[in-house]
């Protein structure tokens, strides 16, 4: 990205890929059987019914690579495939082309939000979502990146936030916060107990985040923090599939919670974010993290748990829930988003497939970043719309900002009239006041 | 080359050679994963991986309810030619003859008439999932000319034991070597096919859940 682009080749790509195939990949391309069971995983492919969405389709390129170098057969079709090229005069075709790569692009990138729901249901246990963010390596490394994924890992590296957002756009939101809740919102506290993250999209579009936060860990007496020098949590290299860019961007909070001596991290309402720090951010920087990784909603369910949350009052209407899939399918947090529910909500109802099962909203994986993907980041939303239709709720509650934005815009797309809210706002709604809490605590 | 020569040549000397690369290549097959290997994760664990690995391997074969409803089909048609091929291959008693024969252990098998009837079923399965994958258009549009050879190199074993079983094909010898043969072929096949999946996919089954499962959740 930083590189010109004279530096991107198929042959780059290729190698890529040589480095990305390991064990579990080859006993994926050996066992798949072409049943297409993954087509109806995916939201992609049960909205539009084009064939070339098929999940496993989308990993042609590499699989032919892995069966002419990675197998056998592959090597000794190869060996006789050049032998007759030699015998007759002329040159070997290669196996994988720029025009090859070009086709696969939108495939690997603006069909897919990487959610994973086909890894949970192929009968051959293919986990075709870990090979699709390996196929992304090979995809940078060749030149055949989307535009706005790369624009936006740019800008991630250049100015630390992949929508350019800056300290200062921050810290006028920080102020309106500190003058509506009377809370102080700490920035550069050293030792704190935790570093608190967002994300750029959170900051610009749902601003309320901050302040429940900001009420609740005051509620609970929790010490936290913000860093000044980063305050990102989305990981741009890890959507458009850039080890080295993963890593810098990674190193940033690293180096900022280590400087700050904290001993635990909060990644927002974002899932993508929490699987960019949780799960790959170690792998990335190739160590351990010298401090614990949460999202808001595990830090909440805690808090929760440890009776540090007091709450008053519920909400009455019929509220839903959608399961971000790098929270709940890609990460094991799905009981915890429930509990809190309980605590707030008096008329729940999941959707019918949820949890570890729950469709896409359609716009995870760099397709919300990738503008030419929009058309099929709407078809996509339809399987959510489905979803919704069935339970019919007056509200839906998520926990991750690109889910949310997804499902306002796609719900007022189809003039639906179903506000989306975040969990924690919820949460911060329905905390028991400070000054009702001590005068209960005198009387008794 | 009379029947009789032709039956001896596909018992004696065909037969091994078809084990031997059969047995060879899978190993080669899996060794070829294997020593791929995997990175070392610094990400701290959530889950353990062995036993989850372990769980999906087997829950693989029983879908979750929404895949069931989406693919009926798949799910119904192809789990019963799977277990009916598993169990004429398993449970007829002259195949447990064979194998005692040779390996030395042995189980009780079915009767005769619940192995021609499961293979009838099996055979029919077969059949209904060539025209599937003839007409549905997602399969038509992944297939390969290699998943019509592995469907053909699949039924013709069943046709012919089911056809030799019936006596359908005369002089008995030949009915028996060409069942025979047609077995060979689907062994010499499968390290080179996706056929591979017979083993492979109770490996790729282990890393998916074992993948998942280190995040805390039992895929």
């Amino acid at each position: 990205m930083t590189q010109g682009a004279h530096s991107f080749s198929v042959e780059r790509g290729l190698n890529a890929w040589r480095e990305e195939i390991d064990a579990p990949v080859a006993a994926f391309f050996s066992s798949c059987v072409h049943c297409g069971l993954c087509a109806q995983a995916c939201p992609f492919f049960v909205e539009t019914g084009d064939p070339k969405y098929t999940p496993i389709h989308k990993l042609e390129p590499m699989r032919l690579l892995w069966e002419q170098e990675f197998t056998l057969w592959g090597k000794l079709k190869k060996t006789v495939k050049d032998r007759v090229d030699a015998q007759l005069g002329r040159a070997p075709k290669p196996l994988i082309t720029d025009e090859m790569l070009e086709e696969w692009e939108p495939l690997l990138y603006d069909s897919c939000s990487m959610c994973g729901r086909c890894s949970m249901v192929c009968p051959v246990g293919n986990d075709i979502h870990y090979m699709i963010r390996k196929a992304r390596e090979g995809m940078v490394a060749s030149g055949h990146s989307p535009e706005g994924l790369v624009a936006a890992s740019v800008r991630a590296v250049n100015t630390g936030s992949p929508m350019g957002l800056q300290w200062k756009t921050l810290d006028v939101q920080i102020k309106h916060v500190e003058t509506a809740t009377g809370l102080e919102v700490p920035i550069d506290k050293q030792g704190a107990e935790y570093l608190v993250l967002l994300s750029s999209m959170e900051i610009i579009n749902f601003p309320e985040y901050l302040e429940a936060i900001t009420k609740i860990f005051d509620h609970a007496g929790v010490s936290w923090t913000l860093s000044k020098t980063c305050f990102e949590a989305t990981n741009a290299g890890i959507q458009i599939g850039s080890k080295d860019i993963a890593a810098t961007l990674v190193q940033r909070v690293v180096d900022a919670a280590e400087q700050l001596q904290v001993k635990n991290v909060i990644s927002p309402e974002c899932g993508h974010a929490y699987t960019a720090i949780r799960w790959e951010g170690p792998n990335a920087i190739k160590r351990a993290y010298p401090f614990k990784v949460y999202h808001i909603i595990e830090v909440l369910d805690q808090l929760r748990a440890d009776g540090r949350i007091k709450t008053e009052g519920k909400e009455m209407d019929r509220l839903s829930m959608h399961d971000p899939c790098n929270l709940a399918r890609k990460s094991g947090v799905v009981q915890q988003q429930r509990s809190l529910m309980d605590l707030v909500a008096s008329n729940f109802v999941d959707l019918k497939e949820h949890g570890e099962f729950q469709w896409c909203c359609g716009a995870g994986g760099g397709v919300s970043s990738n503008e030419r993907a929009e058309p099929l980041k709407l078809a996509a939303f339809k399987r959510k719309k489905a979803q919704i239709e069935e339970v019919e709720p007056e509200r839906m509650v998520t926990m991750c900002a690109t889910c949310r934005t997804q499902l306002e815009e796609g719900l007022e797309e189809f003039n639906m009239d179903i506000p989306v809210v975040g969990l924690t706002e919820i949460i911060a709604d329905h905390l028991v006041e400070k000054e009702v809490e001590n005068k209960k605590a005198e009387e008794s | 080359m009379t029947p009789m020569d032709f039956l001896l040549l596909t018992k004696g000397p065909l037969f091994s050679l078809a084990i031997a690369i059969f047995a060879l290549g899978i190993l080669i097959r899996l060794f070829e994963i294997f020593a791929l290997g995997r990175a070392h994760n610094y990400a701290a664990a959530r889950g353990n991986e062995v036993i989850p690995g372990l769980k999906t391997m087997y829950r693989r074969f029983n879908p979750d309810p929404g895949t069931f409803k989406r693919s009926t089909f798949d799910v119904v048609v192809g789990t019963l030619w799977h277990v009916g091929f598993v169990i004429a291959l398993l449970m007829f008693i002259p195949h447990i003859e064979l194998i005692k024969s040779t390996l030395g252990v042995s189980w009780p098998g079915l009767p005769n008439p619940v192995v021609d009837a499961v293979t009838a079923i099996t055979l029919l399965g077969l059949v209904a999932v060539l025209i599937h994958r003839l007409t549905h258009p997602v399969k038509r549009f992944l297939s390969t000319p290699q998943d019509y050879l592995i469907w053909a190199v699949t039924f013709l074993p069943v046709l012919t034991g089911y056809l030799a079983y019936h006596r359908l094909i005369n002089p008995y010898p030949l009915a028996l070597g060409l069942h025979i043969f047609t077995v060979e072929i689907f062994l010499i096949v499968l390290p080179f096919t996706k056929l591979t999946h017979i083993f492979t996919a109770f490996v790729a089954r282990y890393y998916n859940g074992a993948i998942f499962g280190r995040k805390g959740i039992q895929s």
